[in-house]
C-alpha cells in the first residue's frame, strides 16, 4: 500500500522542534521555576557588583558582629566584612568556579563521547575503559589530596575550578558517548548516510543539534557538581581561604559557632543562597532531562 | 563462561585499586610541598624542639618511611606493599599502622554510612516507583516531592541547621559524639539505644540528602518499563495493580538501580566525611580529617585506598551476583 | 443463537493538547461463538484501540465515551473496576502484539501463568493450577518443561505460544488477538496461526484476528471487518470481501493487494489517511474515494446491513437497505 511508505517519512523527519519545546516549558513549572531562580541569583549578583566596593568583602573592612540594619542589609561578620559585599564576590566566584568546571567538563566530554561513539573500535574501548575504571574512585577524595597538596598560596579560585573538573569528565562523557551511539542508529542519520553525508557533516547537521538538551543537561549538572565540591572542599578546609566563597563564609560561621553566639544572619544568608543556587541547577537539570526523555515527560 | 567473568570482573577490580594508588602516590609527590618537614615546622614554631634538630629528625623520618629513595622505587615498594595489604603506619599517630586506625573508626562509618544509604535507597527507589505508577493516588504520587527539592540542600548544610534547631534550641537529640559523655561502650541495650539517639541527627542529614536522586532515576525508569509490553499483558491478565507493581513493574525497574548502588556510596562518602566531623562521630570520615589537619599522609592514602577498594570490590560483588536478579544475564 | 460479542455504538476518544480525537466513532459488531473476524486497516485506523476498548484498557488522555461490550449476557462496560479485572482472560482474552517483549523477563513462565489463574477466584488448588496451565502449555504444542524455563529461552514463536497458553488458561468466550504474528517469521506464522486455530475450534471462543496481512487473514478467518479512522467501512464474508467488495475502500484495499494476474503491479489508494485530530467532514473517505458524490461531503453514512449478513457504512449504498 502506499499509504505505508507515507507514514515512514514521517518518522524519518527529524525529531527537533524548537517552538514545540518552548512551549513544553509551559507544562514543566519545575524547570521554569529552575530558570526564573537562577534569573534572580544573576540579577542579584550583577546588580550588587555595581554596588559594592569589594574591598568591604574581605577581614577587617567594616566594624564586626553587626545585625542587619539599613547600612548593612545583611550585617556584618566576625571577621569584620559586609556580609553583602561578601555575599556578591562569593556569588561571582561560585558561579565563576561552577561555569569554568562545567564547560571544561562538558567540553571535554563531548568530544570524548563523540570519537567514543563515532569511530568505535580501540579508541572507543580504551576511552570509555578509563571512565569505567576511574568512575569507583570516589572523587571527593582525590580532589582532597589534590587540593591538600598545592600550596595554600597556589590555592585560587580558577586552581579551585581545575582541582574539580579533573575527575568529572568522565560522567558527561559516558553520557554523551550512549546519546551519540543510539542516535547513530536512528533512522534520520541513515537517511542522511545515505544521501551521501560524510560523518563531519552528519555530526555537525543531524546529531549535535538533536544532542543540545542532553549537552545542556550534563552541562547545568557538571556546574551543579563543582559548586557542591568547591563548597566541600571550602568546608574541609581546602579552598582559598582568604576568599569569601559562600562555602568558605558558611564554614567561617559554623566554626565561629554563629549560631550559637546569636548570630544568625551570619551562616543564613550564604547558606540560602547556596540552597537557591543548587536548588535552581537541580530544577533545570530535570527540566532538561524531561525535555531530552520524551518518555520521561509528564503526560498531565 | 562464569568463571571466565570472574577473572574480568577481578581484573577490572585490580585495575581500579591499581589506578587510585597511582594517582594517590603521584598527586602529592608533583606538588613542592613537602609534607614531613611542614608538619616538623610546625612543631618546632611551636617550641618542641630546637630549629637544628629539625634537619636530623627530617631525615631520618624519611629515611624510616623511605622518602629518600628515588620516586619509582618508593612506587614500587608503595604498590609491593599494597599487595601485601600493608596500608602503612601512621606518621603521626606513629606505632599505629593505618590498618589498625580503619579498624577503629570503621564500625562507626558503616553504622552511618552503610544504612543510611540502604535507607536511601529503599525510600528513594519505592517512592521514585510510586510518583512514576500512573494508578496510584496522587498524595502518595506527590510524597517523593519535598525529597527531589531536598537535593539542592547539601547533607552538611542541612546538618548545620539540624544541629541547631532541634540539638541546640529544642534540646530533643544529643549535640554529637558517638555515645554520651560519660558512658562506657558495653553490650547493654540501654547503650545501644543511646548510640541510636546519637546517629538520628547525621542520619536524617545525609538520607535527605541522597533519598532525591534515587526518586528521579527510580521514576524515569518506572516510566520507560510501564510501557513495556510485559506489563501491558500483565493488565490484560487481570492481575490486580498491586501484583503488577510488585512482580513486573518494581523488579524489573530496580534491576539498573542496583548496579548503581555501589557508585552511590561513593558519592555519599563526600558527605559522610564531613558530616561524621561536624557530629563528632569517631568514624573514618574523622580520620581522614584529622589526617589531613596534621599532613599525616599515609593516612589520607590509606584511607582513600581504602574507600575505593571497598566501593570497587562492593561493585564487583553486586556485578557477581547480578544473574540472581536477572536471568539474562547467565553467561 | 445467542451472540458471544456485541459491540454496540461504541466510542472511544483521545484528549491531546491539540484537541480531541475520535479513535473510535460508534462501532458496530455481532459476533458469534466459534466465529473468526478479522479486523484490518490502515496503521492508526483504531484497530488496536477497538482492542484496548473492548478489554477496557483505554488509558488516559483517553476514554471510553459511549457504547455497549457485552459478552454472553455481561455488559464489561458496566462493570466495576474489580469485576472488570476478574473478567479479563475469564471472559475476554487478549493475546499482544509483540509477544516477543510480552513476557516478564525475570521471572519463568510458570509463575506467570499461575498468577494469571490465581487472580481469578477459580477455586482450584496450587496443584490444580499449576496442571492446568501445564496442560494448556501441551494444547499450544509446547512441551510441560516450558513451565519452569525463563521468557529468554524461548523462541520468538514459543513465546507467542506461551501467550497463546495464557490467553486460554480461563476458557474465555472471545479472543482477541492484536497482530499476534507481525514479529515472526512466515513459516513460524502459519504455524502460530494454525495453534491459535486450534485452540479456538476447541474452546469455541469467538476471536477477532487484527492485522495488515490480507493474505494470512484470507486463510483463517470467517469474516473481514474493514477499518478507517475509527469507523467501520464494511464488515461481509471472506469470499464476498475478496470477490466482489462493495465499500469503495474496501474495493481500493482489495486492489491494491498483489495477486497472481497483475504481478508487480501495485494500485495504491491515492491521498492519504487524514489525522483523526482534522476528519474531513461527512464521510471521513470521500477526499479520496473515487466514487464520491455530493453528499458524501456534508453527512457521515450510516452503518447498515445492505445485504444478507454484509454491513457497509457508504451514501452508494443507502437505497438498498
Amino acid at each position: 500500500m502506499t499509504t505505508t511508505t507515507i507514514t515512514n517519512s514521517e518518522e524519518i523527519k527529524k525529531p527537533s522542534n524548537l517552538s514545540l519545546r518552548l512551549g513544553y516549558i509551559r507544562r514543566n513549572p519545575g524547570l521554569a521555576l529552575g530558570v526564573a531562580i537562577l534569573i534572580s541569583l544573576i540579577l542579584f549578583t550583577v546588580i550588587g557588583l555595581m554596588n559594592i566596593d569589594s574591598d568591604d568583602a574581605y577581614p577587617l573592612s567594616v566594624m564586626g558582629r553587626q545585625a542587619p540594619s539599613i547600612e548593612f542589609p545583611f550585617g556584618t561578620d566576625y571577621f569584620g566584612r559586609d556580609l553583602y559585599a561578601a555575599l556578591v564576590v562569593g556569588m561571582w566566584q561560585t558561579a565563576l568556579i561552577g561555569v569554568i568546571a562545567g564547560a571544561i567538563g562538558t567540553f571535554i566530554g563531548i568530544i570524548l563521547g563523540f570519537v567514543s561513539a563515532f569511530y568505535g573500535g580501540i579508541l572507543d574501548t580504551i576511552i570509555k575503559g578509563v571512565c569505567q575504571i576511574l568512575m569507583p574512585i570516589p572523587v571527593f577524595l582525590i580532589q582532597v589530596i589534590i587540593a591538600g597538596s598545592l600550596n595554600k598560596d597556589d590555592v585560587t579560585v580558577f586552581t579551585m575550578a581545575l582541582i574539580v573538573v579533573l575527575l568529572a569528565w568522565m560522567w558527561p562523557t559516558l553520557v554523551i558517548r550512549s546519546q551519540v551511539l543510539s542516535m547513530k542508529e536512528r533512522q534520520f542519520v541513515s537517511v542522511a548516510k545515505l544521501s551521501g553525508m560524510n560523518n563531519i557533516e552528519i555530526i555537525f547537521a543531524e546529531i549535535f543539534p538533536n544532542l543540545l538538551p542532553f549537552i545542556a543537561a550534563s552541562f547545568v549538572w557538571s556546574v551543579f557538581s563543582a559548586v557542591f565540591a568547591s563548597f566541600y572542599l571550602a568546608v574541609i578546609g581546602l579552598g582559598p581561604l582568604r576568599e569569601p566563597l559562600l562555602g568558605n563564609i558558611i564554614w567561617g560561621a559554623q566554626s565561629q559557632g554563629a549560631f550559637f553566639n546569636g548570630w544568625w544572619w551570619w551562616p543564613l544568608a550564604p547558606a540560602t543562597l547556596m540552597v537557591l543556587i543548587l536548588t535552581s541547577l537541580a530544577l533545570i537539570n530535570m527540566g532538561l532531562d524531561e525535555l531530552a526523555n520524551p518518555r520521561v515527560r509528564r503526560t498531565e | 563462561m562464569k568463571i571466565r567473568k570472574i577473572i574480568e570482573r577481578i581484573f577490572f577490580f585490580l585495575l581500579v585499586v591499581w589506578a587510585a594508588s597511582t594517582i594517590t602516590f603521584f598527586i602529592p609527590r608533583i606538588s613542592s610541598r613537602n609534607p614531613v618537614r611542614e608538619r616538623f615546622g610546625q612543631l618546632a614554631r611551636s617550641g618542641g624542639f630546637a630549629p637544628a634538630d629539625l634537619e636530623i629528625i627530617i631525615e631520618s623520618f624519611n629515611q624510616k618511611f623511605g622518602l629518600d629513595l628515588p620516586l619509582w622505587e618508593q612506587y614500587t615498594n608503595y604498590v609491593g606493599s599494597l599487595a601485601r595489604l600493608d596500608l602503612g603506619v601512621s606518621m603521626f599517630q606513629f606505632p599505629k599502622t593505618v590498618g589498625e586506625l580503619i579498624n577503629e573508626s570503621l564500625p562507626w562509618t558503616i553504622g552511618l554510612l552503610v544504612t543510611t544509604t540502604i535507607l536511601s535507597f529503599i525510600i528513594g527507589n519505592l517512592m521514585g516507583a510510586i510518583a512514576a505508577w500512573p494508578k496510584a493516588p496522587r498524595w502518595l504520587r506527590n510524597l517523593a516531592m519535598p525529597f527531589v527539592l531536598f537535593m539542592g540542600v547539601p547533607p552538611v548544610l542541612l546538618a548545620i541547621f539540624l544541629l541547631f534547631f532541634i540539638a541546640f534550641r529544642l534540646k530533643f537529640l544529643p549535640l554529637g559524639g558517638a555515645y554520651s559523655i560519660g558512658t562506657v561502650p558495653n553490650l547493654s541495650l540501654e547503650f545501644a539505644l543511646d548510640v541510636l539517639k546519637h546517629q538520628i541527627l547525621p542520619a536524617t542529614a545525609m538520607i535527605f540528602g541522597s533519598v532525591g536522586g534515587w526518586v528521579l532515576s527510580m521514576r524515569g525508569m518506572g516510566i520507560t518499563i510501564q510501557g513495556e509490553d510485559y506489563v501491558l499483558f500483565a493488565e490484560h491478565k487481570g492481575l490486580s495493580g498491586f501484583t503488577i507493581f510488585k512482580d513486573y513493574y518494581l523488579r524489573n525497574a530496580l534491576l539498573p538501580q542496583v548496579t548503581a548502588f555501589a557508585l552511590a556510596l561513593g558519592n555519599v562518602v563526600s558527605s559522610g566525611i564531613i558530616i561524621e566531623q561536624l557530629f563528632g562521630l569517631p568514624g573514618i570520615g574523622t580520620l581522614l580529617h584529622n589526617a589531613i589537619k596534621f599532613n599525616d599522609f599515609v593516612v589520607i592514602y590509606g584511607v582513600v585506598l581504602f574507600i575505593t577498594i571497598a566501593i570497587a570490590a562492593l561493585m564487583v560483588f553486586v556485578e557477581l551476583l547480578y544473574p540472581l536478579l536477572d536471568p539474562r544475564i547467565q553467561d | 443463537m445467542e451472540p458471544a460479542l456485541k459491540i454496540n455504538n461504541l466510542q472511544v476518544s483521545y484528549y491531546t493538547d491539540a484537541g480531541r480525537a475520535r479513535a473510535l466513532d460508534g462501532v458496530n459488531l455481532t459476533l458469534n461463538p466459534g466465529e473468526k473476524l478479522g479486523l484490518v486497516g490502515e496503521s492508526g485506523s483504531g484497530k488496536s484501540t477497538m482492542a484496548l476498548a473492548m478489554m477496557r484498557m483505554i488509558k488516559p488522555p483517553g476514554r471510553i465515551e459511549g457504547g455497549e461490550v457485552i459478552i454472553g449476557d455481561v455488559n464489561l462496560t458496566t462493570l466495576s473496576e474489580e469485576d472488570m479485572l476478574k473478567a479479563r482472560l475469564s471472559r475476554i482474552a487478549y493475546i499482544p502484539q509483540g509477544a516477543m517483549n510480552s513476557l516478564n523477563p525475570v521471572t519463568r513462565i510458570g509463575a506467570q501463568m499461575v498468577d494469571a489463574i490465581k487472580a481469578h477466584d477459580t477455586g482450584m488448588s496450587k496443584k490444580e493450577i499449576i496442571e492446568k496451565s501445564m496442560e494448556s502449555l501441551e494444547s499450544v504444542d509446547l512441551k510441560r518443561e516450558v513451565f519452569k524455563m525463563y521468557p529468554h529461552e524461548l523462541s520468538g514463536g514459543m513465546k507467542q505460544r506461551v501467550c497463546i497458553a495464557i490467553g486460554i488458561l480461563l476458557e474465555p468466550q472471545v479472543i482477541v488477538a492484536d497482530e499476534p504474528t507481525s514479529a515472526l517469521d512466515v513459516i513460524t506464522q502459519r504455524q502460530v496461526m494454525e495453534t491459535i486455530d486450534k485452540v479456538q475450534d476447541k474452546l469455541g471462543a469467538a476471536i477477532i484476528l487484527i492485522g495488515h496481512d490480507m493474505g494470512l487473514m484470507a486463510q483463517f478467518v470467517d469474516r473481514v471487518a474493514v477499518m478507517y479512522t475509527g469507523r467501520l467501512m464494511e464488515v461481509s464474508s471472506v469470499k464476498d470481501m475478496f470477490t466482489r467488495p462493495k465499500h469503495p475502500y474496501a474495493v481500493d484495499l482489495i486492489h491494491s493487494l498483489p495477486n497472481l494476474e497483475n504481478k508487480g503491479v501495485f494500485k495504491g489508494i491515492p491521498g492519504v489517511a487524514p489525522a483523526l485530530l482534522r476528519l474531513p467532514s461527512g464521510c471521513s473517505f470521500h477526499p479520496r474515494c473515487s466514487q464520491a458524490i455530493e453528499i458524501c461531503q456534508k453527512d457521515t453514512p450510516p452503518y447498515q446491513e445492505i445485504e444478507d449478513n454484509r454491513f457497509a457504512a457508504c451514501h452508494l449504498f443507502q437505497e438498498k437497505a
